[in-house]
């Protein structure tokens, strides 16, 4: 999807955090479930997610960004096995 | 305005105007036969004469890179180099046009190695004409002075890079008369940058050079082009404002004279501009009606005002210090060459390449080209052993 | 400085999602507690890498911060501009809040081509620091050495084959190069010990002139383990003391973590395939690991110096 070029006369210039746009999340063969019960809240997954994927609010987890989340399982690694509180489950299944 | 007349060098000359124009940052390193430009420059630095952050950069590559950051952030940038020096810049020069950014460097032209020469010739820029800078090339001390504060003027309202070409030696170590404007009436001649560009700080974040793949490259590169080819016009209103603020003319693009009745016109660019012109001017004494191109920006080419200048001239001659080796003769040459093509009579051409690595030209080489007719061709003037080349 | 991840998650997101990163890639955290630990605002000058490419695809940015990408080994000394026009524009009143610059390149654009332009930039006290996210060879190009390789490990351009097995050399010590540039912040950190590279960031952001930090990061394709085990293989470089984490502030050398019970570089070896080859190769192995040791004892004897 091409700019007209006249309208490029600022140079390659574009606004930041624009990638939000962008949606990574059919990338994922596995997606991350998270169980709120079981969560301890201790942030760690919402530090490792390489994808900003991990929606927290008032230093609470509240979610999983399906949109951008690339099913990595980094988050289900690092959850402490006290917690276990997010699952990797195969994308379509339920 | 009251103007000063003192003697000065070409770099001490260059180096008063960046004190006049007050950068914001001058990042460089020194290398012959530029030094001078950045040593003057340290020392008014290092006597509060002008508040500049100096960045003493390891590299002319760094250097660039550092005027690539400055500029990028909105600083008004200035540097100099010159020969390997503008080599080893070769990567960061079509950066600092691709980003936009009005990045100003004096050029001390000299030749390239091997063999290693520290003299002037035009081998240093002409390799990089195509890296999207403006190229302007000075004529004396004076004009070395003037172009390099019309270059800020134009950097900032073409949004490019622009380098201010002085022969290496000739100009830069000669010692000339120079008028010298007001501090004040540089600083309102410059004013503040224009706002149309974009700024690293202040306002909301940007990213300054995104990848752009096949689908939207070209179209970074198309409007890069589009940019350079309004370049005529800024020059012609920077020269304008120019005059109003110094009273100075400066020829924007080409200087031609006596070419209107020329049977042949020698076309050059840079300091030998003098040499040239006199020869022209003896050979009408002598009855040729020579006539005489100066081309004073060679990025972008002035191909109309070329066109117009060499139309009706039988022969043209083209003297020049680079060459691009490839069989076609010097650079000057080949464009020279490619802008009259559609002209319905073409002239006959002889491209003369002198003066490489310092090698000086004298008179009576030129008159002697003259009085003999030029060749055509390809010409290795004032070198040992067998001079010309056929042109294919 | 006691850093609280409830408290860093309320202060700044990381990267915007929607970057072309492998899943699994292990430089967002380090971007994220840069942002999460900083109390000034950031202009971020970056290295060509695989972090400048899949975060700045056009028309999309995952910088929330002003960005700048030059070329690849001009990071400092492009970064040391900014640094420049940020103090010449804060002079003339132009200026109100300055940023801190924080270049960022990979061990490519650091340990080997940017190195010159680096050296350079500490040498002249450039108030900024630079980030090197080091994983361990050029993956943005497909794998190849690097002066950061480690000696065995396979790459594109040090292969496994009947006469050469993986890399000869040993890795460069890059942080050492740095700190003996004499600048008042170095430090070796790991994504895997957040709270160590947190506060490490933050000493180096606040530090007045030059700062580094070294950082482990390991990539997936490139070191080739499971993709989810991105922590543990760095946690296990530092467990193993392959990678010690440590700073050099105002020149005293202070290891920062000591692993209470070290384990052997090999569990950190057989988690990846870029090794796979050596592990049967004991000799190799036990090589490896009198290097790691000999590393470790001279970092401490150089510590004990100090104290």
């Amino acid at each position: 999807m091409a700019t007209d070029w006249q309208a490029l006369d600022r140079g390659p210039v574009i606004p930041g955090a624009s990638s939000v746009a962008y949606r990574t999340g059919d990338w994922r063969q596995e997606r991350p479930v998270l169980d709120l019960q079981r969560c301890v809240h201790c942030m760690l997954c919402w530090l490792y997610c390489p994808d900003s994927a991990i929606r927290v609010a008032a230093g609470r987890v509240v979610g999983v960004d399906y949109d951008h989340c690339k099913g990595c399982g980094v988050c289900a690694a690092v959850c402490p096995p006290r917690a276990s509180a997010i699952r990797m489950v195969p994308e379509g299944a339920a | 305005m009251s103007r000063r007349r003192v003697g000065l060098t070409g770099n001490e000359a260059v180096a008063l105007a960046w004190k006049q124009i007050r950068p914001h940052v001058v990042a460089a390193y020194p290398i012959t036969p530029a030094t001078q430009i950045v040593e003057r420059f340290s020392e008014y630095v290092a006597q509060g004469e002008v508040d500049t952050e100096f960045v003493a950069a390891e590299s002319e590559h760094s250097a660039l890179s550092a005027c690539v950051g400055a500029a990028a952030a909105g600083a008004r940038v200035l540097t100099a180099t010159a020969s390997q020096g503008l080599a080893l810049m070769h990567e960061v020069l079509y950066i600092a046009s691709g980003l936009r950014l009005p990045i100003v460097m004096n050029v001390a032209n000299r030749a390239l190695s091997a063999p290693i020469n520290i003299h002037g010739d035009h081998s240093d820029t002409m390799g990089s004409r195509d890296a999207g800078w403006v190229q302007i090339y000075a004529r004396s001390v004076q004009d070395a002075y003037d172009r390099t504060l019309l270059a800020v003027w134009v950097a900032e309202r073409a949004r490019l890079p622009v380098m201010v070409c002085l022969d290496g030696f000739t100009l830069t170590h000669s010692l000339e008369p120079l008028e010298v404007y007001p501090d004040e009436a540089v600083q309102t001649f410059l004013g503040e940058a224009p706002t149309d560009g974009y700024t690293l700080l202040g306002g909301e974040p940007i990213t300054v050079g995104p990848l752009a793949l096949p689908d939207s490259y070209m179209e970074f590169r198309r409007a890069l082009a589009a940019a350079m080819e309004r370049v005529p016009q800024v020059l012609e209103e920077g020269v304008r404002a120019f005059r109003a603020h110094f009273g100075q003319d400066l020829p924007s693009l080409v200087d031609a004279r006596g070419t209107e009745d020329a049977e042949v016109a020698l076309v050059v660019l840079g300091s030998y501009a003098d040499a040239v012109e006199q020869a022209a001017l003896r050979a009408r004494v002598r009855g040729q009606r020579a006539g005489f191109v100066r081309v004073v920006t060679f990025r972008p080419f002035p191909t109309t005002p070329l066109r117009e200048a060499l139309g009706g001239v039988r022969e043209v001659v083209v003297l020049e210090r680079a060459d691009t080796l490839s069989g076609l003769g010097g650079p000057l040459g080949v464009e020279v060459r490619a802008a009259l093509y559609d002209l319905e009579v073409r002239p006959r051409f002889t491209d003369v390449i002198f003066g490489l690595g310092g090698r000086e030209l004298r008179d009576e080489e030129l008159d002697n080209l003259l009085r003999a007719g030029p060749p055509g061709g390809v010409v290795y003037l004032g070198v040992e052993g067998s001079r010309v080349l056929e042109l294919a | 400085m006691s850093l609280n991840l409830r408290e860093l998650s309320q202060r700044a997101q990381g990267l915007a999602p929607g970057h072309r990163a492998c899943a699994g890639c292990g430089f967002p955290v380090v971007v994220r507690l840069l942002f999460a630990v900083a109390r000034r605002p950031l202009v971020v000058v970056n290295a060509t890498g695989c972090m400048e490419v899949v975060t700045t695809l056009y028309p999309y940015s995952a910088w929330p911060v002003p960005y700048l990408h030059n070329a690849f080994e001009n990071a400092a000394a492009t970064a040391s501009g900014v640094e420049a026009a940020v103090r010449a524009l804060q002079r003339r009143g132009r200026l109100s809040s300055p940023p801190k610059v924080v270049a960022i390149g990979g061990d490519g654009g650091t340990y080997d081509i940017g190195l010159q332009s680096l050296s350079g930039a500490l040498e002249r006290g450039h108030e900024f620091l630079y980030i090197c996210y080091n994983n361990e060879a050029y993956m943005n190009t497909g794998i190849q050495r690097s002066s950061a390789t480690p000696q065995g490990a396979r790459t594109t351009t040090s292969p496994v084959g009947r006469v050469l097995r993986g890399k000869v050399q040993p890795r460069k010590d890059l942080t050492e190069i740095v700190a003996a540039h004499g600048i008042p912040y170095v430090a070796q950190a790991s994504i895997s010990h957040w709270a160590d590279l947190g506060r490490k960031l933050q000493k180096a952001l606040e530090v007045s002139g030059p700062s580094f930090v070294n950082v482990l990061t390991p990539c997936q394709p490139g070191w080739d383990y499971p993709p989810e085990q991105l922590v543990e293989v760095a946690r296990r470089a530092v467990e193993s003391r392959y990678w010690p984490l440590y700073e050099v502030e105002g020149g005293r050398y202070r290891v920062t973590y000591v692993p209470r019970e070290p384990v052997p570089v090999r569990a950190f070896l057989e988690m990846q395939g870029r090794f796979r080859h050596l592990l049967g190769d004991e000799e190799a192995v036990e090589a490896l690991q009198r290097w790691v040791d000999a590393n470790w004892e001279r970092l401490r004897a150089r510590e004990a110096k100090d104290h």
